[in-house]
């Protein structure tokens, strides 16, 4: 089986992601004892796989400086012609692996199994996987049939990474079977987010709005609780879609990665992408009015409460106790 | 431009607390509000956009059962040209591929040369719109917040990545696109608006119609099965204070305090 099992690797800066080791614990909790085989794309990857080698059983080099941007359109046509017949993929579920991964499913006629987050185990060719829906509100048991194969995307951070180490892995060269490779879509350039008036991750006290703070008209009550803590404010995606705030100040994945001693979530569901942008395990308190809301399981403290009634009277009581 | 835009009808879980019913079987459905899934309400706008600048058409389709038709027509009422329905009993119970396949079979009966969904919808998969892309054999972006019509060929566009950065593309047309919240500020639909297209005629696609063999799409056709729902063990979770205002106020200001968050 372990000739079939392939964890696609992405890279930063001549380093291999975070991403990586998580994808190995993943391959091993779907397919116990295996020992996946890794891809590693780009141009002058060569200290990249010899980087994830030791944890690999073979780890085929695609190298070619046509790679050198991680172009999906691209790899695509790449991993269908190199995957043999029935191999199962597993991608981490970001950017890229959400690009990647839907149509590489159907062009391999393989399954997809999509944003998993625990597994339950293989019976057969019945794969049991755990995944999350309504925002993390709920989680979902799913039976997926992979007898021709799986192309998988695992949640980021969902499994612990692996012990580098575990496999005396190969790099084997493959760069020819990159040539003449082509694409509808072509890459132009990478614009850098912008830098803000503030910089959220140099501050230890955030104050974090979400949606649950309901209109724009609302938001000086959250400036005003702000000011008396003198903390900083940050905020999740919708506010900045509603262009409420600036996207300097939005906390996730796609914003700001932060790591605070105390982070205060008012009006903040609490989706995998924004709890994704919170590190250093900060003393988190959130203050939501639904009960459900997925905050709750990452939070050491929570208040179901309505904003608009329980900011004033926080703020007079902080201000108070001064 | 002819533009078909995919949508769906979802309770938003933004406005709901979502929680499973018995057994795990489903969701708790009673006194859940409906809507038009948020990602896909910005797909329409930018579709409507486009059209606005460079003349065309904007058709909004949706796969779901007849309930849909009511996020169809505000869609409509937003300024959309057209509107479809695909159901069938057959439907039911179909996985991504499924959806994906039903929304091809709609896709071939008329000439289209761009196709936006939402990036993702409530089960957070993300995953149709590359399926359709792949069953068309278009090139596809997804997590798009930046699209720009460079003649009838093709599209300068930006993808949301990591970070927040964004990485520009040129992409051809036709293609399939899945558009990321935030490209634009989707206009308000007022009642006025829902009633001038309220007796408009939605055409109804059901499966014969779309060509659709029964067992390739549905609960048939899936290779991904929800077994059930469940609200998962984790660790200890949140410890909730309760009380008055005044005192959860009181408490939250204690605990702030001891933990440093007031300076």
């Amino acid at each position: 089986m372990d000739a079939k099992i392939f964890v696609f690797i992405t890279h930063t800066d001549g380093k291999a992601d975070d991403s990586a080791l998580e994808l190995v614990t993943a391959a091993r909790s779907l397919f116990p004892g295996c020992t996946p085989n890794a891809l590693v794309a780009g141009s002058g990857v060569g200290p990249v796989c010899q980087e994830v080698a030791a944890s690999f059983g073979e780890v085929w080099k695609f190298d070619q400086a046509a790679l050198a941007y991680p172009n999906a359109e691209l790899l695509r046509p790449l991993l269908v012609k190199v995957l043999p017949a029935g191999a199962t993929l597993l991608l981490a579920h970001n950017t890229f692996g959400l690009d990647l991964g839907p149509g590489l499913s159907v062009k391999l006629g393989v399954t997809y199994v999509p944003d998993v987050v625990g597994v339950d185990g293989l019976e057969g060719t019945t794969l049991k996987a755990v995944r999350q829906e309504y925002a993390g509100q709920v989680s979902a048991h799913v039976h997926c049939d992979i007898a021709r194969g799986a192309v998988i995307t695992v949640r980021p951070g969902a499994f612990k990474p692996a012990e580098a180490g575990a496999a005396a892995g190969q790099v084997v060269d493959r760069s020819e079977d990159a040539t003449g490779l082509a694409a509808r879509r072509t890459f132009v350039e990478l614009i850098q987010a912008e830098a803000g008036d503030i910089d959220i991750t140099r501050e230890d006290v955030l104050v974090s709005v979400g949606r649950g703070i309901g209109d724009k008209e609302n938001i000086p009550l959250v400036e005003e609780l702000v000011e008396a803590m003198g903390a900083a404010l940050s905020c999740s995606r919708p506010i900045v879609d509603a262009k409420w705030l600036d996207k300097a100040r939005q906390v996730g994945t796609s914003g700001k990665t932060v790591k605070p001693r105390v982070y205060l979530a008012l009006g903040i569901s609490g989706s995998f992408q924004h709890v994704g942008g919170i590190k250093g395990n900060p003393f988190l308190l959130a203050i939501n009015k639904n009960p459900k809301a997925a905050i709750f399981q990452v939070a050491t403290i929570g208040v179901v409460a309505d904003l608009l009634e329980l900011l004033p009277v926080l703020t007079e009581k902080i201000l108070k106790s001064r | 431009m002819e533009i078909l835009v995919c949508v769906k009808r979802v309770p938003d879980s933004a406005e709901n607390e979502i929680s499973v019913g018995p057994g795990g079987a489903d969701i708790r459905r009673e006194d859940l509000v409906y809507s038009v899934n948020e990602w896909d309400n910005y797909a329409v706008e930018e579709a409507i956009q486009i059209v606005e600048r460079v003349g065309g058409n904007v058709t909004v389709v949706s796969v779901g059962d007849t309930e849909a038709e009511e996020i169809v027509r505000r869609e409509m009422a937003m300024g959309a040209n057209q509107g479809l329905l695909a159901t069938d009993a057959a439907f039911t119970g179909s996985d991504g591929l499924g959806i994906a396949t039903i929304l091809e079979a709609v896709a071939r009966k008329t000439k289209y040369d761009l196709i936006l969904t939402g990036a993702q919808a409530d089960d957070g998969a993300a995953q149709v719109g590359g399926m359709l892309g792949a069953l068309l054999d278009w090139p596809y972006a997804s997590l798009v917040n930046l699209i720009k019509v460079e003649g009838d060929k093709a599209l300068r566009i930006g993808r949301e990545i990591e970070g927040g950065s964004q990485e520009i593309s040129d992409i051809e047309l036709p293609c399939v696109l899945s558009i990321q919240t935030g490209i634009n500020e989707p206009r308000y639909v007022g009642i006025r608006g829902i009633r001038k297209v309220a007796s408009v005629e939605i055409p109804v696609l059901d499966g014969g119609a779309l060509g659709l063999p029964p067992e390739t799409v549905g609960a048939a056709g899936a290779r991904v099965r929800r077994v059930d729902y469940f609200v998962p063990q984790t660790g200890a979770g949140a410890e909730m204070l309760t009380g008055s205002t005044e005192e959860v106020a009181g408490k939250l200001v204690d605990l702030l305090k001891a933990k440093g968050g007031i300076k």
